[in-house]
């Protein structure tokens, strides 16, 4: 699910084959110098000898290093020059890292236009994929295992990491700079859809929010209108429009919620509305721990409409 | 004793010896009373490396275990997903503790403290050239590590991490005084081993025993002279570091926010300038006790000497190129990426050298399987292991997938375990017998090893995986089905086995360990170095001269002639504690050092140091400052003391060789300390002037930002006019200061007087110069690096003043003359760096800004 040993594009493949090259060569040298070091003690003194001298350490300890780590080199900056590589036609992403979680944005590209969401980046399969990254607040780093590298995420700089989906599939990618109390829980999803798949996902994520047609889901509206949610969060389409915390126009279409933690339905949305500080605390969304089970149950239902 | 053939055996033919038997009454007596060690209370004044070195030893070993527990804390808490033993908070103090304390507290202080103990011994030294600089480094760790540690009950310990990155740790984001305790704290105890540093690069290169020349220097103090050489290269960058972030915290000068021209990764150039070195810095003293332990074990010479000691020098030269390693995914350009990625891998070169050079020696002798050839072995197994990940990690493609991830936390502790811990407890078992009555238990000793070698295997190996398989350092906890459960709980289990390990090595002290020094264990492992004389804690009865790098092998009958006082300067000379300086190349008799003795200064000056900084952290301004008073005080208090002067003639030593008490100039050892210190000085001037650099190289375009002025020219140059005719001032004062007549002329504390005056004056029209052009250090980065500057020559020139007022001092109270000068050479030189660093420092702020297109 989060593997770099589980390459599923191809600078993860790249760095996967040298990684293995590197591990069995590793475990070679590592076999060779033990055995080397426990013949040096238990091997009878008249046959040890001639492992005695100054030779010794020429050959191993300075020609074969040399050798062996100038045939390594190349190799290493040759991957690195294969890696992350900018492609024409790739599709622009733009991911912000925020103490915990991730803003998503997908920039207009021609004809479709921009729009946000959070925890989760969507992309086709095949097409190559340029991600740009920043911090809004402290340093973190973005790493999605199964597709390659991580870079960091920078105040004031802007990071680019470049990779392509080869299959279908659901990722997982996390924080890997420690960015504070909540660090641990700071993943995303990374969804891999085939290209047809992922327009029409595109399509559905620029539209604004629908309005909901139940009067518990209306209710819960109106609760999110009067709680100030909207202050904090934008619901595309209605007066929220909060750019604080992650836009939640279609936050019912999402896999997860909570930057990763939860599988997205009413009852984890409920329960993170009511208990955030306790379930992430430090985050910066205060608890809401004193509204009525009725009324959660309908603004969590409101919430999950939001497709 | 019965030496191993080896060729090239001296035997038989050895020079006569320097001093005839019997020796005078009460000769012995004299040195034995010289050097006696006070007792009662006062017995915490004593400064003799010996008792400072074992309290040393011991400090570093507390911090050793204290930093242990948190770990097994932070392994108790992984052992199951979501485990909810600690708080995220409490476990993010932990895992910054953790690694702060092992290695600010632990790592460094405890090769340090071994070679505080160690290095005389091995070099026949009486002492360090600095006694009560090693007692004044060491009670300012003491009393400032420990207050620090005990922030961990208070809820009160950093809390962002070991490498403190911006903006986490600036007052936005972290406003509490975690932070401060990080910064105040380890900024200090970091000038504590800059103190050590000091005074053992003096020690190695002046006080050694006669004829031990550099190519017959144990390979110990070859490793620690490049240790602390590498040191005073590379504390200086953390220094500042800390210097600049604790700046921006408490007045808002932004060195690293971006809004304001700052930028986040000036402070990681800064942390991984000094941190990287810092592994090898930890490492390299290890190695060199290893090399001393392996030609023991196998009865037989090191092999490929030289190779060992050029492999340690390349280490200490390359560890500074590589330090972007560990900023590989900073999104830096892929041209720097590779270069830092072959520096990294061409450090492998040396340790490969060393690591085949053990192996020769070991195949060349017969190893004998004791507990410290365990402890070696398994060294070098977890070492070569740590070593080749470190391989794979330098591969800049491979690292962005490693990087902050458990990979890295495996590869560090293989590293640093292997290369560090294991080495010190072979140590441990091999130089007991040094300072104990008994040797450690041998059999205990097995299982110390056993119990450490596979906990440390079982923790650090799985994690390998853990961390290619996704897994994040530095996480509180992890989800459940990640597929991370089950090899965290094994390394759960190594870890309690490594603790299990360290317990049996704690009972195995307390039984047999009991401190002395007249009748101790003795050369129970038949080794070749000076350390296995028979000791005091004058060291040894007289200073032996030795033909070969293994003197003990090769000069028969050397303990005993040494212990009859056959050799050199077997008594005492002046009547008190006294070394004998040697020249640093071929190690000639030069002169006779007067060495300090007990006294309070240095813990009460230590005491007071830390004080200050401790007070600081929790804004107690005034008492902190009334501390810091104090400490100077005390400091100046101690220095009364020194430079006691040609109190006799030059004294006949043996042999013939007759040398002075007492000499001035380049070949005095405080003139080497005060060079060394104006190199850390140097070096923390650099870094600030690369900081200035690098913010200008963020900020194209706008350095000065829009709407700053730069001061008129005139100002800049009548300030350098000021600075350099203090310098000449000084000049003058030290031709009157000269002739072999023991004169003190009237003009010179009028001389220093005006240059006081003047050097004052100089640093004064410079800060009110750039106060007059109204700029803000907290608008903009560029006004917070050029206030910086300027508040850092401040101090210099604060520092020289306090300088001269005690030099003219001096001279009213007759202890200065054109004979006994060394308080004067000390201020000129200091002086001279003042004068250089303001005339740079005002070329770099006026001149710089002019070029880039400033007005």
């Amino acid at each position: 699910m989060q593997s770099a040993l589980d390459p599923a594009g191809g600078d993860a493949s790249r760095i996967y084959w040298l990684t293995m090259t590197m591990t069995v060569g590793g475990i070679l040298i590592f076999l060779s110098v033990t055995s080397l070091l426990l013949y040096a003690i238990f091997a009878p003194p008249e046959r040890r000898a001639w492992l005695g001298s100054r030779r010794t350490i020429i050959y191993g300890g300075l020609a074969f290093p040399i050798i062996t780590l100038s045939a390594l080199l190349p190799y290493g900056l040759i991957v690195m020059r294969d890696s992350d590589v900018p492609k024409a036609g790739a599709l622009p992403i733009e991911v912000i890292g925020e103490q915990y979680w991730w803003r998503v944005r997908y920039p207009a590209d021609g004809d479709r236009v921009a729009f946000s969401t959070a925890n989760e980046i969507i992309v086709p399969v095949g097409r190559p994929i340029a991600v740009s990254v920043t911090a809004a607040d402290v340093i973190h780093s973005f790493w999605i295992p199964n597709f390659g590298g991580k870079i960091d995420m920078i105040p004031g700089r802007i990071n680019r990491l470049n990779f392509t989906a080869e299959r279908p599939g659901i990722y997982r990618g996390v924080c890997a700079e420690f960015c504070g109390d909540q660090h641990a829980r700071m993943a995303f999803d990374v969804i891999a859809l085939e290209p047809a798949a992922f327009e029409t996902w595109r399509t559905e994520q620029a539209k604004p929010a629908q309005d909901p047609e139940v009067p518990l889901l209306a209710r819960g509206r109106e609760l999110f209108r009067a709680g100030g949610c909207g202050s904090c969060h934008a619901v595309r389409g209605t007066e929220a429009n909060g750019q604080f915390g992650p836009d939640l126009t279609h936050v019912g279409s999402r896999r997860t919620i909570g930057a990763g933690q939860f599988p997205n339905n009413i009852g984890t949305l409920a329960g993170w509305i009511a208990n955030t500080q306790h379930i992430k605390p430090g985050v910066r969304m205060p608890s809401y721990g004193s509204l009525t089970g009725e009324d959660l149950r309908a603004l969590a239902g409101y919430l999950e409409s939001l497709r | 004793m019965n030496a191993p053939e080896r060729p090239g055996s001296f035997g038989e033919q050895e020079p006569e010896l320097p001093n005839p038997l019997p020796r005078p009454e009460g000769e012995f007596e004299a040195l034995k009373k010289a050097w006696k060690a006070p007792r009662g209370i006062s017995f915490i004044t004593a400064v003799n490396n010996t008792y400072v070195g074992l309290w040393y030893v011991g400090t570093a070993f507390l911090f050793f275990i204290l930093a242990g527990i948190l770990a097994l804390i932070m392994r108790a808490q992984l052992a199951a997903p979501e485990g909810d033993l600690v708080s995220h908070d409490l476990y993010n103090q932990l895992f910054t503790m953790h690694g702060t304390v092992m290695m600010f507290l632990f790592a460094v202080p405890a090769v340090e403290a071994a070679s505080v103990y160690l290095l005389p011994n091995m070099q026949a030294a009486r002492d360090l050239p600095f006694p009560r600089l090693s007692a004044y480094a060491f009670w300012a760790y003491f009393v400032g590590g420990l207050v620090f540690f005990g922030t961990i009950f208070f809820g009160l310990s950093p809390n962002g991490g070991w490498f403190m990155y911006p903006p986490l740790t600036g007052t936005k984001y972290s406003p509490a005084e975690n932070a401060d305790w990080w910064l105040l704290g380890i900024g200090f105890i970091e000038i504590s081993a800059i103190a050590g540093a000091i005074e053992i690069i003096v020690g190695v290169m002046k006080t050694r025993a006669v004829g031990m020349s550099l190519d017959k220097l144990p390979v110990y103090s070859w490793a620690m002279l490049v240790f602390a050489v590498m040191i005073v290269i590379g504390f200086p960058a953390i220094i500042l570091g800390t210097l600049l972030l604790e700046m921006e915290r408490a007045f808002d000068w932004p060195f690293f926010i971006a809004e304001r021209g700052g930028d986040p990764l000036l402070w990681q150039h800064l942390f991984w300038f000094f941190g990287h070195p810092e592994v090898y810095i930890i490492f390299l003293p290890a190695t060199g006790m290893v090399s001393m332990i392996v030609p023991t074990m196998a009865q037989t010479s090191l092999v490929g000497y030289r190779l060992i000691v050029l492999a340690l020098i390349a280490t200490g030269f390359l560890s500074f190129g590589l330090w972007v390693h560990h900023m590989f995914a900073t999104g830096l350009p892929k041209m720097s990426l590779s270069f830092f990625s072959a520096a990294s891998t061409a450090v492998a070169v040396p340790s490969g050298i060393q690591v085949f050079a053990w192996i020769a020696t070991i195949a060349s002798g017969r190893m004998k399987l004791t507990t410290p050839s365990l402890f070696i072995i398994g060294f070098l197994f977890i070492f070569t292991l740590g070593g080749l990940t470190g391989v794979m990690v330098a591969m800049a493609p491979f690292d962005w997938q490693a990087h902050d991830s458990y990979f890295v936390v495996a590869h560090l502790h293989y590293v640093l375990i292997g290369g560090m811990v294991f080495p010190l407890f072979a140590a441990f078992y091999y130089w007991a017998p040094v300072a104990s009555k008994h040797a450690l238990s041998e059999r205990l000793g097995r299982w110390v090893f056993g119990l450490m070698f596979l906990g440390m295997n079982v923790t650090f190996l799985p994690m390998h995986i853990t961390g290619l398989i996704g897994m994040p350092r530095r996480v509180y906890t992890y989800p459940v089905e990640m597929g991370w459960d089950a090899l965290n709980l094994v390394s759960t289990i190594g870890a309690f086995m490594i603790a299990a390990g360290v317990a049996v090595f704690l009972f195995d002290l307390a039984r047999n360990f009991r401190f002395t020094l007249e009748d101790n264990a003795g050369n129970v492992w038949n080794a070749s170095t000076l350390e296995w004389l028979p000791n005091g804690t004058y060291n040894t009865r007289s200073i032996p001269s030795v033909v070969s790098r293994d003197p003990l092998w090769d000069q028969s009958n050397l303990s005993k002639d040494v212990e009859d006082g056959r050799y050199y300067l077997p008594g005492t000379a002046t009547g008190g504690r006294e070394a004998l300086v040697t020249s640093p190349f071929d190690a000639r008799p030069q002169y006779i050092l007067q060495v300090p003795g007990p006294g309070w200064q240095p813990v009460l000056a230590a005491v007071f140091t830390a004080a200050f900084f401790l007070l600081l952290t929790v804004k107690f301004v005034f008492t902190s400052v009334i501390c810091g008073v104090l400490a100077v005080g005390c400091v100046i208090w101690w220095l009364w003391e020194t430079d006691p002067g040609p109190v006799r003639p030059p004294a006949d030593i043996g042999g013939g060789i007759v040398v002075p008490v007492y000499v001035t100039g380049p070949m005095n050892h405080s003139w080497w300390a005060m060079i060394v210190l104006m190199v850390v000085s140097g070096m923390v001037f650099t870094c600030l002037i690369f900081s200035y650099l690098f913010l200008w190289l963020v900020n194209p375009g706008a350095w000065p930002p829009q709407g700053v002025r730069i001061p008129d020219w005139i100002w800049p140059s009548l300030s350098a006019l000021l600075y350099c005719a203090s310098a000449v001032l000084i000049a003058v004062a030290s031709r009157q200061l000269r002739g072999a007549d023991r004169r003190n002329p009237r003009s010179v504390p009028i001389l220093i007087g005006v240059a006081l005056l003047l050097v004052s004056g100089a640093a004064a029209v410079d800060l009110w110069t750039q106060w007059g052009t109204n700029l803000s250090p907290s608008a903009h980065a560029y006004g917070a690096a050029v206030y910086a500057i300027v508040s850092l020559q401040i101090f210099f020139v604060l520092t020289t003043f306090i300088m001269g007022i005690y030099t003219i001092a001096r001279w009213l109270a007759g202890r200065l003359d054109s004979v006994r000068r060394t308080t004067f050479d000390n201020t000129m030189l200091f002086w001279y760096y003042t004068v250089g660093q303001g005339l740079t420092a005002l070329l770099v702020v006026h001149g710089f800004p002019r070029l880039t297109g400033g007005i």
